[in-house]
């Protein structure tokens, strides 16, 4: 184990190449970010034997991952703001085809206006395309995330491709230190790549057909049932990371900070956390009951886990990075939905915070907390 | 938590200099945090550049609002820029310069001056003062340790054996001259 001071992109570069994917597709021009570039190196200086595609578009990348993923290889890729969005299409046919493809989604704006900083508008357009969602925190988290995301993808009763999603600029260009684990601890963990089909020719078949209306839905039930089952496999492989390197996170879906006698919640995804996390710390000196609930799964959305953690609450502080337009912050929306069938819930409050870059300090977060212990009915607020 | 702002001008290597005081603040034993203000990159044009250096690990990831410490990689940015927005009662700015800082609005500060160019231009044959004022601020500040920052200097630019050698020629002598 090496610990040192690197950029988070760096760390998440040094995970990919300790789970040996043997092909990264990867478009390399903006919006494209530092990872495969660092990846890129490796390759390069003969450190990691991989094939790197240098392809013409986002679409192009994941569409090489999805052939790369069928003949039964790892494969991994990497993107940001508008090339998620071009791959979109592309994004159904890998979770269709139940390929374990794993992508950093280094989450930042989508134009218009143009903008290249963080907010998750890119990935939360991304939601309903059965990848699994994984946000993180910190350079460490975005490390080990990265490891378990190969290992919940490629489990046999999960096969959906996993997103692991960290903060454009606001985590992506940060240096800080961060563990970075040994490859025999890394083998030792996530064991090769074993495709429960594949293209061969001794053994053949076919991928992606045509899905008439007798099976076409039978297919979308399965992918919704594997999203179910990847609930559980999101916690056992966060376990076993645990277990074997010392460092975990929450139940591997949510992480709470200080929520079991908390009356006013804070709820965010990524970055946002550790300053909610640094208030959290203060207002606790102060005698204030406060705690946080950290997603990290964003899908599967765990509702049960949801529920349970957040029911003695007195209110919860939503904080969006993103909007359904015409709607609300998706996780708002979600969060209040999964309370529908329970009677004695928390006042849920939605913040739309840290859009296209705005940075989201301490007294945003202060100044929330202050707010929902006032407030009788649930509110939506901008923080402009 | 000690919070460092950084001001430079647009590849005057403000970021770098944050990264290395970071990485030097980790050899010495402590957690940090080092990144750029994120905006426009423009050659030329004002950047800032944040390292924030603590005990024990650090969650907050906002921008930082009200320094303890205060660089300045160029004299004109003291005219051109707020510096000393937000800045702590009494902290102390190390100034790249060769004139004494008169203005009235640093009074409320301790500034220390180092003639960190001419050592720059002397020793690169460029003005490029990045590394060369982090010796005055392991001198005036105790923050970081002048050895940390030649193993941080020997991390960061790592295979680049002649670039090592010359920022920690730099780094050495601007943390004599400064007082």
């Amino acid at each position: 184990m090496v610990k040192k001071v690197t950029e988070a992109s760096q760390a998440v570069a040094e995970a990919v190449k300790l789970c040996k994917p043997a092909v990264i597709p990867v478009y390399p021009i903006t919006p494209q970010t530092h990872i495969p570039e660092r990846i890129s190196d490796f390759v390069n200086s003969g450190e990691f034997d991989c094939e790197m595609i240098y392809v013409e578009s986002e679409h192009s990348a994941i569409s090489a991952a999805i052939g790369a993923s069928a003949t039964g290889v790892r494969s991994y890729t990497a993107t940001a703001s508008q090339g998620l969005a071009l791959m979109h299409e592309i994004l159904h046919i890998v979770s269709g085809m139940r390929l374990p493809v794993v992508m950093n989604v280094v989450n930042r704006a989508l134009s218009a206006p143009i903008n290249i900083w963080n907010d998750h508008q890119d990935s939360m357009s991304a939601r309903d395309t059965s990848w699994i969602q994984l946000y993180v925190e910190s350079s460490q988290e975005a490390l080990d995330t990265t490891i378990m995301a190969f290992k919940i993808a490629e489990a046999h009763d999960v096969l959906l491709p996993v997103m692991v999603c960290l903060d454009g600029f606001t985590l992506s260009h940060v240096y800080e230190p961060v563990d970075i684990p040994e490859q025999k601890e890394v083998d030792k963990f996530l064991p090769k790549f074993n495709p429960l089909f594949k293209l061969d020719t001794k053994r053949p078949c076919t991928m992606g057909p045509v899905g008439f209306p007798d099976t076409f839905m039978d297919f979308k039930k399965e992918q919704q049932d594997a999203m179910d089952t990847s609930i559980d496999m999101i916690k056992k492989v966060n376990e076993e990371f645990g277990k074997q390197f010392g460092r975990k996170y929450g139940d591997g879906l949510l992480e709470k900070y200080l929520l079991d006698d908390a009356e006013y919640v804070f709820v965010g995804l990524g970055t946002i956390c550790g300053t909610a996390r640094s208030v959290i710390d203060k207002l606790r000196e102060q005698g204030r009951k406060v705690g946080m609930l950290k997603m990290k799964a964003f899908r599967p959305f765990p509702e049960k886990e949801v529920i349970d953690y957040l029911k003695g609450a007195k209110a919860v502080a939503v904080y969006d990075r993103s909007v359904s337009f015409g709607h609300k912050g998706a996780v708002f929306a979600e969060m209040t939905s999964a309370f529908n069938d329970i009677v004695k819930k928390p006042i849920f409050h939605s913040f739309i915070a840290g859009l296209g870059g705005r940075d989201v300090t301490l007294q945003h977060i202060e100044d929330s907390f202050d707010k929902i212990s006032k407030e009788k009915v649930s509110t939506t607020e901008w923080l402009l | 938590m000690l919070e460092i702002r950084i001001h430079g001008r647009g590849g005057q290597g403000a970021v770098t200099a944050a990264q290395i005081l970071a990485i030097s603040a980790f050899l010495d034993g402590k957690q940090s945090q080092a990144f750029p203000k994120f905006g426009v990159e423009r050659r030329g044009a004002p950047v800032e550049a944040f390292c924030r250096i603590d005990e024990t690990p650090i969650n907050v990831r906002s921008q930082v609002y009200t320094p303890d410490l205060l660089m300045i990689l160029e004299p004109s940015l003291m005219q051109a820029v707020d510096v000393t927005a937000g800045l702590k009662e009494g902290a102390k700015i190390i100034v790249n310069t060769t004139q004494p800082v008169t203005d009235k609005k640093f009074e409320r500060y301790h500034v220390s001056c180092v003639d960190a160019s001419k050592v720059a231009l002397d020793i690169f044959k460029a003005d490029i003062v990045n590394t060369a004022i982090l010796g005055a601020f392991s001198k005036v500040t105790g923050v970081v340790s002048l050895e940390a920052i030649n193993k941080a200097i020997e991390e960061r630019f790592a295979g680049r054996d002649r670039i090592i050698e010359l920022n920690k020629e730099a780094v050495k002598r601007v943390y004599e001259q400064v007082q």
